[in-house]
């Protein structure tokens, strides 16, 4: 359903992973884009190697953080992330580059897991491992169905929709077997024996090439998907590869299906196989008046300035400064910002490109309706959000929407869509989430 | 003709007779009204504003009649004279209150608060806030995107465009929180309006630690502490490194605002401060 076809612009498709540069100071972010922040473990002054612990979750839906670098810590304090909020963060003064001896540098392919499911969810949990596509929402949280649910499919996410990303494509290119192998232990992990692997057709590379490693692995296979935005989304990749439809506020676990992204079976094979936490990722840095585009393997909190610095220092022609990809991603006040877990990628957009367009008054053409991947009416929402209609909100599904702003981008008068609806669904959470606190 | 005189025979008879059903039925119907709730909201000033709590001023009247005191009901847009007249018509005591108004605290102005980022979104201070931290270095403080103008009713406040500030018109200001309400980031504040309309209080929100604020707003409050030593009556606490006056405890002494190493603290309609005063 829905869904719109921005061009894909993926420049930097075939630029091999650069390992990035250690900057001299590192700021590690506590908190998470959901869940409650990680409390520090380590205070200022304390000498702390690479795969050490700092954060420790902080409740069930909270993810370990873990040092990326080997120093100093040298304070702990508040930073902008990419909202322009301060969040809690660690400051570790780089000295050299010292990994925890338990970690496994060697680069052969480790495939034999001998741990038992409960041990793996375990492993991923003190890894401190969340969900790389973009929401970072803890992974073992998804790998522990609550009672009475059980998974039937496994789908992995190499859908990589946003256009200009790359950094899944070049993992999948480069990383093939390994996330094989983190696929088969995701698998032992639910208990199935089915996983399907959905990547667009627009990388027929990783196709073919994921294809030809999967033969030797039982239960996965690769399907070849049509190109469109939103299909990364989580209910939409549901509905593509297996046909099944996720109902209105629930979980993919309500029709089997457990979904994770191949940056995260990556890392999960990391976790298991090399004893090490996820304390870097793939971050594209590209953009149209970029000359040097690339993909390159950052250490979490490298300041993204230090990462751009290396990718040849922010283009002359740029108007806006993306965290992300260009449909879903936040515009940056700050190059300061750090690499998050969620960081995957950042996007110069050139001036011209990057103006708002005046707005004009809905002329209900219903391209929204018609573009709305969850088959909601944006343009209805947008209007009772103006008007702070909350109660009509909810009962026209407001929550259900995933802010991928294919109204907004479909939209032919420039109407501010997505930014209205993303009020609406705010202040109708807040008032649910009353709601349940009275009712408890 | 005859036509023309049948039709109006016609009618005149429908008519009659709706009118006796009507009639009829607004008898057996008729909702019985106390009539002091018309009393009272003739009394009351008929903007329905909401200030109150309650839904229009017709709520309003309805709740003083049915309430055994006055106690809680207050109408502060009517003031103390409305409320004294509802009062009268109820044959209840009227109930006093302090009157307050509208106070903006953030003193970021475009100079002093210099401008990060260019914000071209939507122009509300809601949804700004909701997306990010604003176009400055604090974000804390008003974002300056009129969210407070629009829902003013009393045409008492107004963005400067020169400071980017809200700025309130004290005789519109009619303390109804329909501002304070709409302000995302709770910088306005309805404090007591005074003695002939002399405030002190701490112009800045800002609860970041002293080194980061200081590059964000060159008139944000620090933290330091100095007002909170300096003050003889334990009117301004500390918290999460942002000082605040506490208007009931306040004496409007001002020894605290010389202090102030930011200048955050205001005194608002005093008279020009002597020389001497400040050296001490």
């Amino acid at each position: 359903m829905g869904g719109i076809h921005p061009k894909g612009h993926k420049l930097s498709a075939n630029h091999h992973i650069q390992e990035a540069t250690l900057p001299p100071r590192v700021v590690i972010p506590l908190g998470h884009y959901l869940g409650a922040p990680s409390t520090a473990v380590v205070s200022p002054g304390d000498v702390v190697k690479v795969g050490q612990l700092i954060g420790q979750a902080n409740g069930h839906i909270s993810a370990n953080v873990h040092a990326s670098v080997s120093g100093v810590v040298a304070k702990i304090d508040g930073h902008v992330d990419a909202s322009g909020y301060k969040v809690p963060s660690v400051f570790i003064d780089v000295e050299g580059d010292e990994w925890l001896e338990t970690i496994d540098k060697t680069p052969e392919v480790k495939k034999e897991c001998t741990l038992d499911p409960k041990a793996i969810v375990k492993k991923i949990s003190e890894s401190g491992i969340v969900g790389l596509g973009g929401a970072t929402f803890p992974t073992h949280v998804k790998l522990t169905p609550p009672p009475g649910k059980k998974a039937e499919v496994l789908i992995i996410n190499g859908v990589e929709c946003e256009p200009y990303l790359t950094c899944d494509h070049r993992l999948m290119m480069e990383k093939g077997e390994e996330i094989l192998v983190g696929v088969s232990i995701l698998m032992k992990a639910i208990g199935v024996h089915e996983a399907i692997i959905g990547i667009e057709n627009n990388k027929k590379d990783a196709i073919a090439h994921l294809h030809k490693l999967a033969i030797e692995f039982d239960g996965i296979s690769v399907m070849a998907l049509q190109v469109q935005y939103p299909q990364g989304g989580e209910k939409q990749l549901i509905d593509a590869t297996i046909g099944r439809q996720v109902p209105s506020g629930g979980l993919p676990l309500d029709v089997g299906a457990v979904v994770q992204n191949v940056a995260t079976a990556f890392a999960i094979y990391e976790a298991v196989q090399k004893n090490k936490p996820l304390f870097e990722r793939i971050i594209t840095i590209t953009g149209k008046s970029m000359t040097h585009h690339g993909n390159y393997r950052a250490r979490i909190g490298t300041p993204l300035a230090h990462v751009v610095e290396q990718a040849g220092g922010v283009p002359e022609d740029t108007g806006k400064i993306v965290a992300g990809g260009p449909m879903m991603g936040r515009a940056l006040s700050n190059l300061e910002v750090a690499v998050a877990k969620g960081t995957s990628g950042v996007l110069f957009i050139p001036t011209l490109e990057s103006e708002r367009k005046n707005m004009q008054n809905c002329i209900r053409c219903a391209n929204c309706v018609v573009a709305c991947p969850m088959g909601l009416e944006p343009y209805l929402l947008m209007t009772q959000s103006e008007r702070s209609m909350w109660t009509e909100m909810e009962s026209d599904r407001i929550l259900d929407c995933i802010e991928c702003g294919c109204c907004s981008y479909s939209c032919p008068s420039n109407r501010p869509l997505l930014d209205y609806i993303r009020l609406g669904k705010t202040s109708v959470s807040k008032i649910v989430r009353a709601r349940l606190v009275r009712k408890n | 003709m005859n036509i023309i005189v049948l039709s109006i025979l016609t009618l005149v008879l429908v008519g009659a007779v709706a009118a006796i059903v009507l009639y009829l039925a607004a008898r057996k119907f008729r909702v019985f009204e106390d009539p002091r709730v018309a009393e009272v909201e003739a009394a009351l000033p008929a903007v329905n504003c909401g200030g109150c709590g309650f839904p229009g001023c017709h709520g309003f009247a309805v709740a003083c009649v049915e309430a055994e005191s006055l106690e809680h009901l207050v109408c502060t847009v009517g003031g103390l004279a409305t409320q004294e007249r509802v009062g009268q018509i109820l044959g209840k005591k009227a109930n006093t209150f302090e009157p307050t108004v509208a106070v903006v605290r953030c003193g970021g102005s475009c100079e002093v608060r210099p401008r990060t980022n260019q914000y071209d979104g939507v122009s509300s201070c809601i949804i700004a806030h909701n997306l990010y931290g604003g176009d400055t270095g604090c974000s804390w403080g008003c974002l300056g995107l009129g969210d407070c103008e629009a829902a003013c009713k009393f045409d008492a406040l107004h963005i400067d465009p020169s400071t980017l500030l809200p700025v309130v018109a004290e005789n519109k200001c009619t303390s109804c929180n329909a501002c304070v309400k709409a302000c995302p980031r709770s910088i306005i504040e309805l404090r007591k309006r005074g003695p002939k309309s002399r405030r002190i209080y701490v112009n800045c929100v800002n609860k970041d630690e002293g080194e980061a604020i200081r590059e964000a707003c060159s008139t944000a409050c620090i933290g330091c502490g100095k007002c909170a030593d300096v003050c003889a009556f334990g009117a301004i606490t500390l918290t999460n490194n942002l000082a605040y006056i506490n208007p009931d405890k306040c004496t409007l002494c001002r020894k605290c605002a010389p202090v102030c190493p930011t200048n955050a603290i205001v005194e608002l309609n005093f008279p020009e401060r002597k020389t001497i005063d400040i050296l001490h």
